[in-house]
């Protein structure tokens, strides 16, 4: 009896596990998907596919997370006309996960929205999306201070405003050189996110 | 050997249970449901990126450039499968899995959008920074050469109004100066220029820096607004200042110190400033055409509060306080032994106060008060060689006609409410009512006849209702239909003022308008002293316009025909009295053309206006319908900016030009058929020229968070010299003209504005990136 009870209390941990190795092996396969992906059909598809596991799940940020990351991708792609539309998309995920929880990589998302939509027009949306991008970025750093793509995003946003405005690569590359050190210190979870190092080096790169 | 028995058990057990589980989430890869399909819009255009998923799973896709989709899926029964994407109404639907593959397909609708849907805008420039749809912003207004930051100086650069050089005002298709209205915050500013002078137009009251919007509207404009035969100028005030700061502007001819504070948790902020203008210094460097005995100048004071609500809306008061005196002797056109001395002293004080509020169930609450008092001491004597006063014999009584005194003062206190609700998407209602009341009284003083001394006052009650819908029939076709009714006391009349406009979008960037309108406006008081045996006068509005607009181009081609009916037509009773009548009437008709362009040379911003006008009215004193004195056939400008990065400096020119405009010399005479106005003398002026140019430093761009910021700013008006000619005065004999020129050829500006606290360069930024 005490086996049966052992085998029963075995097979429900065992399907529990199952069910949440579902959920990582579906985002492990998927967020794979997006690291190889590139055409917009393909991000687009993968955008739903976690929005879909997101909805399934209810609980998990992550999901949607990566739902917004792939638009945010569709977003730079020049292919891209409206910005606007696409950020909204964005906004539609992000509001989602930040239901669940509201952190410093939701807010890096909503830096490069904002940016994007900006870079339709600075003259004029600069004081608009610019001081949205600025705010997001800020946000973000309040809560983590460590997370390497913020310094990224900073410092793409230093490299590509003129001199003459307060950017340029000389006061780009310490944070590119800032985030790069967090990158190579962190130690992500398996379904955390991790993209950037790859283009902080290459930024750093071109610092030089 | 238990231990292994058990052990052995174990596993097979195990093994069982794992296929067991592997079966749970491995059993349905047999029979997969495959389900694919299209979405498509109701016109049949594929859409891209919209999301099909089955409630509740992992399984789903997202269409593609084809709007073609395809998934599988393993589970069985009924399920709700769902279509969403943005901007599109959300779809659902059941569906059975299980029972061989499923092919849907599914017609989504475009939601109605704000930012895609079309907007009216025949007749109407939209001037602000977050508005789509901007023409000009208030920094465009302050780098427009020649505007001097006087946002008239800068809408005059656009289609439709008139080079008027000699009176204050905006002249707008065949309109007189006053025939056009200003409104702060959706309530009427009584007095909006500085107190005429005699052949010198004035500046604005307000700064453009005031206003976050501006809409310049040159025909058919909306319901909520009335009183004006052509135009209205809607100003906006701006919100919260961004930070607080403390600034400072000093030049030859102004000294100013102004302050914004901002509260710390950002709901409020108040702030002041005062500044005084005396232009003597400059009048002694840049020799002056009058003799000015009293070098003219102004004390300006100004206050304000902004208090943000709970739920998203604002309160805002703004007061204004300004005194000014000048005196200037000219050259009298009917003698040149003497010399006309003019001389004004005017107090004004203004104030508006306004709640816009956000209610419940989508309606907006529009509250807005007003009131302003001006009082203007005018005084004009002829003097003669030594500057001393002069009167004449009783037979030269039209020399002792321009010796008098005035003073007068026009109170206006003015409520305007305007309810406005979203009704279902992105169509909406409004409604509301405005009440006035003015009062106004003119004395006059003759030194020569004191039996001539006179009061004249007058008080109104003017009372309108209006009621406004927007209808968006699809994202590409909208009709605005309003309605206005108006009732003055003091002629005791009353008016019903259709509105109807629609427009429609032709493609993703062009739009074709058409505006319809009838617009009523009370005599001016200058007729009312006399009579108010008058009623409103009257002009219809034709219009279409078509509009392509990119982000950084404009083009706009536009068409109209006004017809003006029951214009005032003065009636002589003698050389020195006059009563009035609503018998004139006219015309105007016209093409004007803008194109804007910011995008083909990097950092160098143009544009371009064009008007023909063809336009005639009978009014006041005119003998038939004729071309009025201050309309140009053919009027054109071309503004340009350049901004150097690397120097921080921005230069722009402005040259505009102007056919010549009609003069005439209407004479009073006693004839057979009583005393009537006979056509002696008629003309046109040369054409008009003027090259303005100007150029702002701004050191401390791109200097993050500096504690101070700088920026200096020179113009130079006229640059060429070229001598205008706005018209002529006759003398009382009709054989001699006198021509009426600008008091100088071209007018220096240097300046420099510092603030504290906050960085403007943001502002600096924004517009010349």
């Amino acid at each position: 009896m005490q086996k049966m009870i052992l085998a029963l209390v075995l097979l429900i941990t065992m399907e529990a596990s199952a069910q949440n190795d579902k959920y990582t092996q579906v985002m492990l396969k998927n967020i794979a998907l997006l690291d190889s992906a590139k055409s917009i059909d393909e991000l687009q598809s993968l955008a739903g596919n976690f929005e879909r596991i997101g909805d399934a799940e209810k609980t998990k940020w992550l999901p949607y997370y990566y739902a917004a990351l792939a638009q945010t991708w569709v977003g730079w792609s020049p292919a891209t006309k409206d910005k606007d539309a696409n950020a909204a998309k964005i906004k539609a995920y992000l509001d989602k996960a930040e239901a669940i929880e509201k952190n410093a990589e939701l807010y890096a998302v909503e830096n490069m929205a904002a940016t994007q939509q900006m870079l339709m027009d600075p003259q004029t949306r600069w004081a608009t999306n610019g001081k949205d991008a600025s705010v997001a970025l800020q946000n973000g750093l309040k809560i983590d201070p460590n997370n390497p793509r913020l310094y990224y995003l900073q410092g793409m946003s230093l490299f590509n405003t003129p001199p003459q405005f307060g950017g340029g690569k000389d006061k780009a590359k310490p944070v590119f050189q800032k985030s790069l050190d967090l990158y190579k210190s962190a130690t992500p979870q398996p379904l955390a996110p991790k993209w950037g190092q790859k283009q902080t080096e290459d930024m750093l790169a071109q610092c030089q | 050997m238990k231990p292994k028995m058990i052990g052995d058990k174990m596993t097979v057990l195990l093994t069982a249970l794992f296929f067991l589980t592997g079966l749970f989430f491995t059993g349905g890869l047999a029979a997969q449901t495959t389900v694919s399909g299209t979405v498509k819009d109701p016109k049949g255009h594929p859409v891209r990126g919209a999301s099909i998923s089955i409630k509740d799973s992992y399984d789903g896709a997202v269409s593609d450039s084809l709007g073609a989709f395809h998934f599988s899926s393993a589970d069985k029964g009924t399920f709700t499968i769902s279509v969403s994407n943005i901007g599109y109404n959300p779809y659902e639907q059941p569906i059975t899995l299980g029972g061989g593959p499923v092919v849907l397909h599914f017609v989504i609708k475009e939601q109605l959008s704000e930012l895609k849907a079309v907007t009216i805008t025949a007749g109407s420039f939209t001037a602000g920074d977050a508005k789509r749809g901007a023409v000009l912003s208030s920094l465009d207004v302050a780098t427009t050469a020649g505007s001097n930051a006087d946002i008239t100086a800068a809408l005059k650069t656009l289609p439709g109004a008139q080079q008027v050089g000699e009176q204050e005002g905006l002249f707008v298709r065949g309109g007189a100066g006053y025939e056009a209205k200003q409104y702060i915050d959706g309530t009427l500013v009584n007095n909006p220029y500085y107190s005429s002078v005699p052949d010198i137009a004035q500046r604005g009251r307000f700064s453009p820096f005031l206003f976050k919007g501006t809409v310049f509207s040159t025909g058919g404009y909306s319901a909520l607004y009335g009183q004006a035969l052509s135009s209205v100028v809607l100003l906006e005030s701006i919100d919260l200042p961004e930070k607080s700061e403390v600034d400072a502007s000093i030049s030859p001819i102004v000294l100013g110190v102004g302050t914004q504070q901002l509260s710390s948790n950002k709901r409020s902020s108040y702030g002041f400033s005062y500044n005084y203008v005396n232009v003597g210094l400059y009048f002694k460097a840049v020799k002056q055409i009058p003799d000015y005995f009293q070098m003219p100048q102004f004390h300006n004071g100004d206050a304000n509060f902004r208090i943000k609500t709970k739920n998203g809306g604002i309160i805002k008061y703004y007061t204004t306080f300004a005194y000014s005196n000048l005196g200037l002797r000219r050259q009298d056109w009917d003698s040149l032994n003497y010399k006309d001395a003019f001389s004004l002293t005017n107090h004004n004080w203004y104030n508006n106060l306004s709640w816009r509020e956000y209610l419940n169930n989508g309606w907006k609450m529009d509250l807005g008060a007003s009131y302003s008092t001006n009082l203007d001491n005018i005084g004009q004597q002829l003097q003669d060689a030594f500057n001393r006063p002069k009167s004449f014999a009783d037979s030269i009584f039209w020399m002792n006609g321009k010796q008098f005194g005035i003073d007068q003062r026009q109170d206006l206190s003015q409520i305007k409410a305007v309810f406005d609700k979203k009704l279902g998407g992105i169509s909406s209602i409004r409604f509301g009512s405005e009440y006035m009341y003015a009062y106004n009284y003119q004395k006059f003083r003759s030194p020569v006849y004191p039996t001539m001394d006179s009061m004249y006052k007058f008080k109104d009650n003017f009372n309108a209702v209006f009621a406004e819908s927007d209808i968006f029939l699809t994202n590409e076709l909208a009709a605005k239909l309003g309605v206005r009714y108006e009732h003055s006391s003091v002629i005791n009349k009353s008016d019903i003022a259709p509105r109807v406009s629609l427009a429609y979008k032709t493609g993703p960037e062009a739009q074709v308008s058409l505006a319809y309108g009838i617009f009523y406006q009370k005599p001016e008081n200058s007729q009312l002293f006399y009579t108010t045996n008058v009623g409103f006068t009257k002009a219809t509005h034709y219009i279409i316009n078509y509009q392509k607009m990119s982000k950084d181009r404009i083009f706009r081609l536009e068409a109209y025909y006004k017809k003006y009916e029951d214009l005032i037509k003065t009636v002589p009773v003698n050389y020195f009295y006059s009563t009035f009548n609503n018998s004139g009437s006219g015309y105007a008709k016209g093409i004007e053309l803008f194109w804007r362009d910011k995008k083909t040379i990097k950092d160098f911003d143009y544009w371009v206006s064009y008007s023909y006008l063809d336009t005639k009215r009978d009014y006041l004193n005119y003998t038939a319908q004729l071309m009025p004195s201050f309309a140009a056939t053919h009027t054109a400008s071309l503004v340009m900016k350049k901004f150097f990065t690397k120097i921080k400096s921005g230069v722009n020119l402005t040259y505009s030009y102007a056919t010549g405009r009609p003069y005439y010399n209407f004479m009073l005479n006693n004839g057979a058929g009583g005393t009537k106005y006979n056509l002696a003398e008629s003309g046109k002026t040369k054409d008009f020229n003027a090259l303005n140019f100007s150029a702002e430093y701004v050191p401390g761009i791109g200097k993050a968070k500096a504690k101070s910021f700088l920026v200096l700013f020179a113009s130079v008006s006229n640059v060429l010299g070229y001598n205008a000619v706005y018209g002529y005065n006759f003398s009382y004999s009709g054989l001699y003209k006198q021509a009426i020129v600008p008091p100088a050829n071209r007018f220096y500006f240097i300046g420099c504005f510092i603030s504290w606290g906050v960085d403007r360069s943001q502002d600096a930024i924004n517009n010349n990136l």
